[in-house]
């Protein structure tokens, strides 16, 4: 049988228009405004967004049009008109009649604009303070008394509003309704007290918020922790890539003096278009934050840290290292090349494959799953555009990972995408996809997974919480196999896709190479030109740190790991203190507090490097602080190699990132999948429940620390219960309830909802719902619940 | 024989013309009967061969408007009746629903028969409480009597104060329960309507005057008239007129004759401009006494026929405090989408009270004219354009009385002298 | 504010529509009979009965300027100051109010009485000068008569509408007949003024 590969070139229909004179082809449906961009043409604009429907609310963009000899009467709003074949437009270039429209709107913009421009943080980088200069006239004829509002209202904590800018475009409002499905604000008032603003009991509380900000084309939005901090021409931007999620968001950094004041969404049109979320946006001041760690530090005789000179620390670290049995914990938000580093070192320098990269809850078939299922394979942004049927399985697309929310929600306005979530607690994002909302218990999720039908066009987005659900990343691979679906693996953090091709896992070699194929071992140690690696698969994270309390492992290399983020904080609490600690960090933390070696690195924006995001394509970026003297973590680890005489020669981010790309892929064989069952059911009393959570995107995480102004636009905190359940204990919304078990209890006000009987949902690490360091646990555990 | 010519008003006289009964009485669900027997497309034509146009000021040949609903298109159709009667000076459409409410709905009957709707929407402005009574009364006395719940649901949507929404795209916005904001066109009502289905909206006299059509054949209808403007219609007279009041004539009827019927001009006064069709058609002056008050006649004289709404000023009226007030009401109603519209008529309003107070310039003269060309055609919708018509149609005709206030520093005229009761008695 | 009756009236007003949002004028109508004006209690409520956000539901109550978000009268007195009422005397009667009644536009008088308001063209130009008494015409009127009018709303007992019901309802009373409550009275007053049959006079004159 001979298989054709059916072409599916697109064909598209290409329409010629003359614009000033010059000819011009342009696909079908392409706005006059754009097919002039074609040419070089700008014509002035305000409302008009290329990624918003056309709404021709400015006008500023009127232009002549006549088609096959026949002119309109008046001239047209060029962003909302799509070229037509015989179409002849003249703009303000060759229309008198265009050119005074647009200077006659610009006056009358301009006629209530405050004309603020030397206090205004948009100054400089305008487009209302560009156009006037080059579309206006200087003078303005209006000799009367300008519409005056109070300034500057907050639309949330984060997001202030001056009305008097306001050109009423309606960017924001169309953002926040189109894009974001959060029409927290909207157009109020009527006629010339047309107004941006909320309704004032609900803030403006959308993860996308910023996003109006940077579209806003006055000065009228602005971020509360950018207002007046700089101007845009001392700026120096660096284009970079986000740290905060596996998204994959383009963004650009300013940096004045060596401080970064700013961070804005970038534009790829194949990952975030022109968008991000607020974390992205503006939690960046954890980089800049007084405690940062500047000098290397070594616990001396006393027990005390002290500061060291880098040669004394990083002999310490060698001597401490030494002959060990020792194991590598690597944080999900490390580099590619960083994670590399982490990963060769254990292998060469401490010859061992005790390194896991997932500092979370995580299971031994999750780590099977990656292995056989996930590194090495692609996925694009696409795949949602084009699939019939959206699966989500343990994600929640807002919260972790909220670019794959905005496609998403794209598509299901675009052409009514059909999602379906598997889950234990009805979501908000869920509920703004309008997604088929398959409700479980928690644990139960592999039996409803195995209950879908799904075809060859659908796609499975699972996220790193099925590994809480015995049996559900099993189910998952059984129902892509059945229907021939695709699958993509969401992690929440930015760093974990990247850390799982460079091998920072047990059953892994860098491009993964399976542990328990001897012939991609070979392969690897004659790349390393080392005589072999480690054969025995290594321990995970949880099982590292029993290592450690047994005694098994005595020594610990840790880089940006927060130990309460595991499941098994007190345990991995006391296991730091047992062993001999390295610490790789930013800032004092848990771990920097246990350590015998405290070694500061460089945060993100002051190292070169790249993030893998979930899809499994690569963003590289440069540093955006071009003068710091911190280091990236995989010099460092090169540095302490080096001490102990097993070099691994990553002295630099782009050897690292040169030797990844020569190592290149296994080709070989995958790791074989077995997979794991479900656990039955626990029964139980009536005053028992199952614990259910995942992390909110504003949290307590140690990465938006520092931003007062975001933390105020975080969800409520609350706990959700069934309306059964509430009756049963005899509460209602609003009231407190007490989530307890043996290590601790949580208390907090109650909101029934549409959640599984037999469950309680919480936010995993939000104030005063610190799941994991209060009860040890977030997914699945029996909790009992009553009435506070 | 009389020029005017009741058909729409015919029984408005009887003290229960609203009722259910006396609709009946007078031959009332006749003529739905008679469609719902037809060919919607017998219907089409037989109102396209009518010859009626658009009521609500832009003169649309109603029959052509019904025939661009897709047919067999499997969509729901819908049938937008626009109750929203509130250009200044317009005041026919009230006093018809207030008198005979029935002929609206058996008009919506025949029209939805037509264009394969199920549902129609009367959407009337929220001011006119009795209005609203009598046609939510009458509805549902017509669901009673089976006109009505039978193939063809009829629904009354009441407004809350927003001129704008007479706007056809901006009621539909405003019905969808939106703020009345218009659309951009394309997509047209008829491709692309109320929840973008194919949806006919028509002014309440066009729809009220179906019936008729129907009833008396085409011909009938044919018969009055001038050559472009067929039928009869509803003349409303206000303003400084010795008897104001609604005149129902076949098109291409004059002022002076209206005028003439109507005991002229307020005793004592002569006639100084007017409005053929509500504040947005440019004014007229006696100039245009003869002018045939049909579609091709009003505009090439200048201004548009609109809703017939023939407001009349004498000499004691100011025409820049007339034409100040008109451009506050633009500004007030305002929807405030699009930037020439809301900070234009801002900006006029400004002006023109500076010159009606004595406080500006001939050079403020320059500023308006250029003003209105900048607005004029560069707004979204159209009440934008009807905004200048006052200010470019006064400044055509009476310049030197907005010098005047230049020059006096104020107003010449004495604002009492223009009230209906100086003589009645101001206390 | 909202009992289960009122919960169960909006329901069925929701019900009219083929799509629920449409209703959002006819609620907010029904809400402002209720409290007098849109509360944030009502706001809150038409927000979760259609499930829209609240900000959309604020959004459409500020455009329209009938819809009140502070307390009026119990009568609320429109007085029409648009160009041909104006001219014609409406400007002397809102003047002439005003000082009557010592509040501004949009004032409230202290009783909680009487609300005074400068409207647009009420579609009674015939009938001009013209006041609206909660939205009920009283046509033809002068400095006078309107202060008359006022002053028998602040004694209990207003004079009753030009065209329109016998007696004048309530604020609240015809904020529900807006939002399509029929309150039986449709058949009350005149069907036509003098203005309104002129033409059809004359014709039947033969003129």
């Amino acid at each position: 049988m001979t298989t054709t590969q059916s072409q599916t070139t697109e064909v598209v229909d290409m329409i010629t228009v003359v614009i000033d004179g010059f000819e011009v082809s342009v696909p079908k449906g392409t706005l006059v405004i754009r097919a002039a961009e074609k040419l070089g043409i700008q014509i002035p604009r305000f409302c008009d967004h290329p990624l918003l429907d056309p709404v021709g609310a400015c006008r500023q963009c009127l232009v002549d049009i006549e088609i096959n000899g026949r002119a309109f009467p008046k001239p047209q709003a060029s962003c909302t008109i799509p070229v037509e074949p015989g179409m002849i437009v003249k703009t303000q270039l060759t229309s008198d009649v265009a050119e005074k429209a647009q200077r006659g709107v610009m006056e009358l913009l301009l006629v209530n604009h405050p004309l603020d421009c030397p206090v205004c943080d948009k100054g400089g980088e305008c487009p209302l303070q560009n156009q006037a200069m080059s579309n206006g006239q200087a003078e303005s004829r209006f000799e009367g008394k300008k519409r005056t509002f109070e300034k500057p209202i907050n639309l949330s904590s984060q997001v202030l509003l001056d009305r008097e800018r306001c050109v009423l475009c309606a960017r924001c409002t169309r953002f926040s309704e189109q894009i974001a499905s959060d029409p927290f604000i909207t157009l109020n008032e009527r006629g010339a007290l047309q107004q941006v603003g909320i309704y004032e009991e609900q803030p403006f509380e959308s993860y996308f918020s910023g996003n109006t900000v940077q579209i806003c084309p006055v000065g009228a939005l602005t971020g509360a922790s950018y207002r007046f901090r700089a101007r845009p021409f001392d700026l120096v931007s660096t284009p970079s890539a986000c740290e905060h999620c596996a998204s994959g968001c383009d963004m650009r950094t300013d940096v004045r003096r060596g401080k970064t004041l700013r961070r804005l969404a970038g534009d790829d049109p194949t990952i975030n278009e022109e968008w991000n979320c607020d974390k992205g946006r503006w939690a960046f001041k954890y980089i800049t934050a007084i405690d940062r760690l500047a000098q290397p530090m070594v616990r001396n005789s006393d027990g005390e840290l002290v500061v060291a000179s880098w040669p004394e620390a990083i002999a310490a670290a060698a001597a401490g290292l030494a002959g060990a049995k020792a194991a590598v914990l690597v944080g999900g938000r490390a580099t590619y090349e960083d994670a590399y580093g982490y990963s060769k070192f254990a292998r060469v320098a401490l010859g061992t494959n005790d390194i896991d990269f997932r500092a979370r809850a995580t299971s031994d078939e999750e780590r099977d799953f990656l292995a056989a299922h996930v590194v090495g394979t692609t996925t694009t942004y696409k795949d949602i555009d084009k699939a019939d049927h959206v699966l989500l399985v343990g994600f929640e697309p807002e919260e972790e990972s909220p670019i794959v929310f905005l496609r998403l929600n794209k598509q299901v306005k675009k052409r009514k995408l059909k999602v379906t979530s598997i889950g234990t607690k009805l979501s908000i994002a869920v509920e703004k996809l309008g997604a088929t909302f398959v409700k479980v218990a928690p644990g139960a999720e592999s039996a409803a997974i195995a209950s879908q039908s799904l075809t060859a066009q659908s796609l499975i987005l699972v996220g790193e919480r099925a590994s809480e659900s015995a049996g559900a990343l099993s189910a998952v691979a059984a129902l892509a196999a059945q229907s021939g679906a695709k699958f993509a693996w969401i992690p929440r953090r930015a760093g974990e896709r990247g850390a799982l091709e460079a091998g920072a896992i047990g059953n892994l070699l860098p491009g993964g190479r399976p542990v328990a194929d001897a012939a991609a071992r070979v392969d690897l140690a004659s790349a390393w030109s080392v005589a072999s690696v480690p054969a025995n698969v290594g321990r995970s994270t949880k099982e590292i740190v029993s290592a450690i309390n047994s005694g098994e492992v005595n020594a610990l290399v840790v880089g940006g790991v927060d130990p309460l983020d595991l499941d098994n904080s007190s345990e991995t609490l006391s296991a730091l203190k047992k062993a001999f600690v390295v610490s790789l960090e930013i800032a004092p933390s848990a771990v920097t507090e246990r350590a015998d070696v405290v070694l500061p690195v460089a945060a993100v924006t002051e190292k070169s490097g790249s993030f893998l995001n979930w899809t499994g394509s690569a963003r590289a970026f440069d540093a955006a602080v071009a003068d710091s003297l911190n280091r990236s973590d995989v010099r460092i680890l090169s540095m302490i190699a080096d001490a102990l005489g097993k070099t691994i020669s990553l002295g630099t981010v782009s050897a690292a990132a040169r030797e990844i790309a020569s190592l290149g892929p296994w080709d070989g064989a995958r790791a074989p999948f077995t997979a794991t069952p479900a656990r039955s059911a626990a029964t139980l009393a009536a005053d028992e429940a199952l614990i259910t959570s995942w992390r909110r995107l504003l949290d307590l995480g140690t990465l938006q620390k520092g931003e007062e102004n975001l933390a105020g636009t975080a969800r409520q905190t609350v706990a959700v219960i069934s309306p059964k359940r509430a009756s049963a204990i005899g509460v209602k919304t609003g009231d407190q309830v007490s989530i307890s078990n043996a290590q601790g209890s949580v208390l907090l006000p109650v909101l029934v909802e549409d959640i599984h009987d037999d469950a309680v949902w919480a936010p995993r690490n939000s104030r005063g719902s610190e799941l994991l360091t209060k009860l040890g646990n977030a997914h699945g555990a029996v909790v009992k619940v009553v009435k506070a | 024989m009389s020029k005017l010519t009741p058909v729409l008003s015919a029984h408005w006289d009887e003290k229960d013309s609203f009722t259910i009964d006396a609709y009946t009485r007078n031959g009332g669900y006749k003529a739905s009967a008679k469609a719902l027997a037809m060919d919607p497309d017998a219907v089409i034509q037989l109102v396209k061969d009518s010859g009626l146009r658009g009521r609500g000021g832009a003169g649309f040949p109603t029959g052509m408007k019904w025939g661009f609903i897709p047919q067999g298109d499997n969509k729901e159709h819908y049938l937008v009746v626009n109750a929203d009667e509130s250009e200044p000076g317009t005041c026919k459409d009230t006093p018809l629903l207030m008198a005979n409410p029935h002929v609206l709905i058996e008009g919506c009957i025949i029209a939805c028969h037509a264009i394969r709707a199920k549902h129609a929407f009367i959407y009337i402005r929220g001011e006119v409480t009795h209005v609203v009574r009598r046609l939510n009364q009458a509805i549902e006395d017509a669901y009673k009597a089976g006109h009505l719940g039978k193939g063809i649901d009829l629904v009354l949507h009441v407004g809350a104060g927003a001129y704008i929404c007479g706007e056809e795209t901006a009621l539909l916005d405003s019905l969808e329960g939106f703020r009345g904001q218009p659309r951009l066109r394309p997509p047209f009502p008829a491709i692309a309507g109320l929840y973008a289905r194919p949806t006919v909206v028509n002014n309440v006299e066009s729809i009220a005057s179906v019936p008729a059509i129907i009833a008396n054949g085409a011909d009938w209808y044919q018969k009055y008239g001038t050559e472009k403007s067929k039928g009869m219609t509803l003349y409303s007279l206000s303003g400084h007129v010795n008897n104001p009041g609604q005149f129902e004539a076949p098109l291409g009827i004059t002022l002076r004759e209206i005028l003439d019927l109507a005991g002229g001009v307020r005793t004592g006064h002569k006639l100084k401009f007017w409005t053929p069709g509500g504040s947005s058609t440019p004014l007229f002056t006696d100039e245009h006494l003869d002018t045939p008050l049909d579609y091709e006649g009003v505009a090439a004289a200048g201004s548009m026929l609109g809703t017939k709404a023939l407001q009349i000023f004498d000499e004691t009226t100011c025409v820049v405090r007339a034409v100040l007030r008109w451009t506050e009401f633009y500004k007030h109603e305002s929807c405030g989408k699009c930037t020439p519209c809301r900070e234009g008529t801002w900006w006029l309003v400004q002006i023109l009270r500076d010159l009606e107070n004595g406080s500006g310039s001939e050079e403020d003269l320059a500023k308006l004219l250029d003003l209105c060309d900048n607005i004029m055609g560069r707004s979204f919708c159209a009440l934008g354009d009807g905004a200048t018509s006052p200010i470019t149609s006064s400044i055509k005709y009476f310049r030197d009385e907005y010098i005047a206030h230049v020059t006096g520093k104020g107003c010449p005229f004495d604002p009492v002298a223009s009230t209906l009761f100086t003589s009645a008695g101001a206390k | 504010m909202f009992s289960d009756q009122d919960l169960a009236v909006m329901d069925s007003i929701i019900k009219r529509y083929p799509r629920s949002r449409s209703a959002i004028m006819p609620l907010l109508h029904y809400a402002q009979s209720k409290a007098g004006y849109v509360t944030n209690e009502g706001i809150e409520l038409i927000a979760k009965l259609l499930t829209i956000e609240t900000a959309e539901v604020s959004a459409v109550a500020t455009f329209y300027t009938q819809y009140k978000r502070k307390p009026v009268g119990e009568y609320h007195v429109g007085v029409c100051t648009n160009t041909l009422c104006a001219v014609m005397g409406g400007d002397a009667i809102f003047a002439g109010l005003k000082e009557h009644l010592g509040i501004e536009n949009d004032g409230v008088t202290a009783d909680g009485k009487v609300s005074l308001e400068h409207i647009e063209c009420n579609a009674a130009c015939d009938y001009a000068p013209v006041v609206m008494a909660n939205w009920e015409f009283y046509d033809n009127q002068t400095v006078q008569s309107s202060k008359d009018l006022v002053d028998s709303m602040r004694q209990g007992n207003p004079t009753p509408p030009t065209r329109g019901p016998k007696s004048l309802p309530t604020w609240k009373e015809n904020s529900a007949v807006l939002a399509g409550i029929n309150d039986g009275r449709a058949n009350e007053g005149v069907q036509a003024g003098e203005p309104t049959l002129l033409g059809l006079k004359l014709a039947k004159e033969g003129k």
